[in-house]
């Protein structure tokens, strides 16, 4: 393996005022992995993906994006490489139909599509993430696993090599778990890496390649899922010492 | 209210045609009426294609459109006028460009804020510079335009302001738009370059009211600082616009023509408590139409087809 990681996040730090949210931080994700990001409450998980997705800029630290460095740059310039994200509270544009949600992923990302040829992109990303003919539709109108689905088609539609989940299965019902379990897996089938923020265990057991946990903003643990999630700090951490 | 583009094309090129026959027709006093309503027409449909999209509301629109008077007043006499135009195009989106690049970082109440007080700096600086370096606060408008030709300049400027606002709104720009006004953050994650957009737009809406105040300079004869950055010219843009609508480019033109009527009429009859009157009519508007005129024709227009089966 010589080629350089598709992402690595060496040392990355960011502080609150006193609080450390993300403490030196070290993170590689390969290309078409899946990588789960794991860790209790407060974590800072969250803060993890918005220091690489470009939202808040880090203290100290790199984020390197096939060997060239992206960290402090701003977001629009870190998409536009090929970095897409879904937020921990679901983001759909309200004023727009899906189908203009879409484009906006479509004609500002990595394709600068427009036009009559992005409106077929749009379709077909809609009917992807299991939206066939809901392009007129009015995003108010949508479910909220119909919400979601539209995030992804949007995140999508930047063409990524690395998205970023932030909890995107979480409030599923079971169904729901499943469809959303199987449409992650296939993005794997096209060579998208993800580093998914999640706390569905089933997912990240059937999902994940690798698992990084995290506690107090530190990496504790990193491994197989069923490694880590035997781990004792791991479970210290979740559940405190007398459980361990 | 979908017809073809060929029809809207003709229906729009009649309606231009025969406004611009207008001056032929009406006596002095319709004209000027005319060209007040021109006037607000370009600045308040100006001000919506900024302040549309983004929802920022700016105080600035008479910054812009003074120092287009200004530029008349000082270079009119000395230049040839389509220079002079260009001159004032020129000091209007540079000082739109350095507004917007120091400003646009600033969000709700502390941008209105801003945008009002840089008229105000704005109106203080030239009436510095005029009694300490040229020593005198006034000058006199020096131009050959007639009446006709100034109604004429708006009525192309009127045509310009909606056409760049319809190619904006069938452009990626105007998409990028829309994102920013619905979640900022989800656009700069889907790779918009944010502040470059709103500069952009800040920049071109400057552009118009800077040239209106030009083409509008020699309807005065005689112009000091307090007539050309008359701060009221900002809220009454901002009044009509908001009255008719910003979410649509046709929009602001339906607050233009009651508003203009009604400061006409206040201001000839009651000239004393021209102010508190004006004041009480914005907040009557935000109060009982927030989406405006056309906002409120659209859920009437909803309402008739809904209840057809």
């Amino acid at each position: 393996m010589n080629a350089p990681p598709l992402l690595a996040v060496q040392g990355l730090t960011r502080r609150f005022g006193g609080l450390v949210a993300v403490d030196g931080l070290d993170l590689t994700v390969f290309k078409g992995e899946i990588i789960g990001l794991l860790g209790p409450n407060g974590s800072g998980k969250t803060t993890a993906l918005n220091l690489i997705s470009g939202a808040l800029k880090p203290d100290a630290g790199t984020v390197a994006l096939r060997g060239d460095f992206i960290q402090g740059l701003a977001p629009f310039r870190i998409a536009r490489r090929g970095v897409a994200r879904t937020f921990q509270l679901v983001r759909v544009l309200g004023s727009m139909t899906c189908r203009e949600n879409v484009l906006a992923g479509l004609a500002f990302g990595t394709r600068n599509d427009w036009g009559v040829r992005a409106d077929a992109n749009a379709d077909d990303l809609l009917q992807r993430v299991g939206l066939v003919g809901r392009g007129g539709v009015m995003t108010a109108e949508l479910t909220y696993i119909d919400q979601k689905r539209l995030e992804l088609a949007r995140a999508l539609a930047l063409r990524p090599d690395l998205l970023l989940l932030d909890e995107w299965l979480a409030g599923l019902n079971p169904t729901e778990l499943l469809q959303g379990i199987e449409l992650v897996r296939s993005l794997r089938g096209d060579g998208i890496a993800i580093l998914m923020v999640e706390h569905v265990m089933d997912a990240i057991r059937s999902l994940c390649d690798r698992c990084v946990v995290m506690n107090a903003g530190r990496r504790i643990a990193e491994g197989t899922p069923s490694a880590v999630l035997a781990d004792p700090e791991v479970i210290r951490a979740y559940l405190g010492d007398e459980d361990a | 209210m979908t017809l073809p583009l060929p029809v809207k094309i003709v229906g729009a090129a009649v309606a231009v045609a025969m406004l611009a026959c207008v001056p032929l027709v009406a006596d002095g006093y319709r004209l000027s009426l005319a060209i007040g309503l021109l006037n607000y027409t370009v600045l308040a449909t100006a001000w919506a294609l900024f302040s549309g999209p983004t929802r920022y509301v700016s105080l600035a629109t008479v910054a812009f459109f003074g120092i287009g008077v200004y530029t008349v007043a000082v270079l009119g006499e000395v230049l040839a006028w389509p220079l002079v135009l260009l001159i004032a195009l020129g000091i209007g989106v540079v000082l739109a460009l350095i507004i917007g690049l120091s400003t646009l970082r600033l969000s709700g109440v502390y941008f209105v804020i801003f945008t009002f007080g840089l008229a105000e700096l704005v109106r203080q600086l030239v009436t510095w510079f005029e009694v300490n370096k040229t020593r005198t606060l006034g000058r006199y408008v020096f131009v050959d335009i007639t009446t006709d030709q100034i109604y004429w300049q708006l009525l192309a400027l009127a045509v310009m302001v909606f056409a760049a606002g319809l190619l904006i709104r069938r452009s990626r720009l105007g998409l990028a738009l829309r994102v920013i006004g619905d979640d900022e953050t989800v656009a700069r994650h889907v790779g918009i370059n944010v502040t470059a957009a709103k500069v952009a737009l800040f920049m071109l809406s400057a552009a118009f009211m800077t040239l209106c105040g030009a083409v509008m300079a020699p309807r005065w004869s005689y112009i000091d600082p307090a007539i050309a950055f008359n701060p009221v010219t900002s809220f009454q843009v901002l009044i009509m616009a908001l009255l008719g609508g910003v979410h649509r480019l046709y929009g602001p033109v339906l607050g233009v023509v009651p508003l203009t009527l009604l400061f006409e009429f206040l201001l000839a009859n009651f000239p004393n408590h021209f102010s508190i009157l004006i004041g009480i009519a914005f907040m009557l508007i935000v109060y009982a139409i927030p989406n405006g005129i056309a906002g409120l024709a659209e859920k009437l227009w909803a309402r008739v087809k809904g209840a057809r089966p």
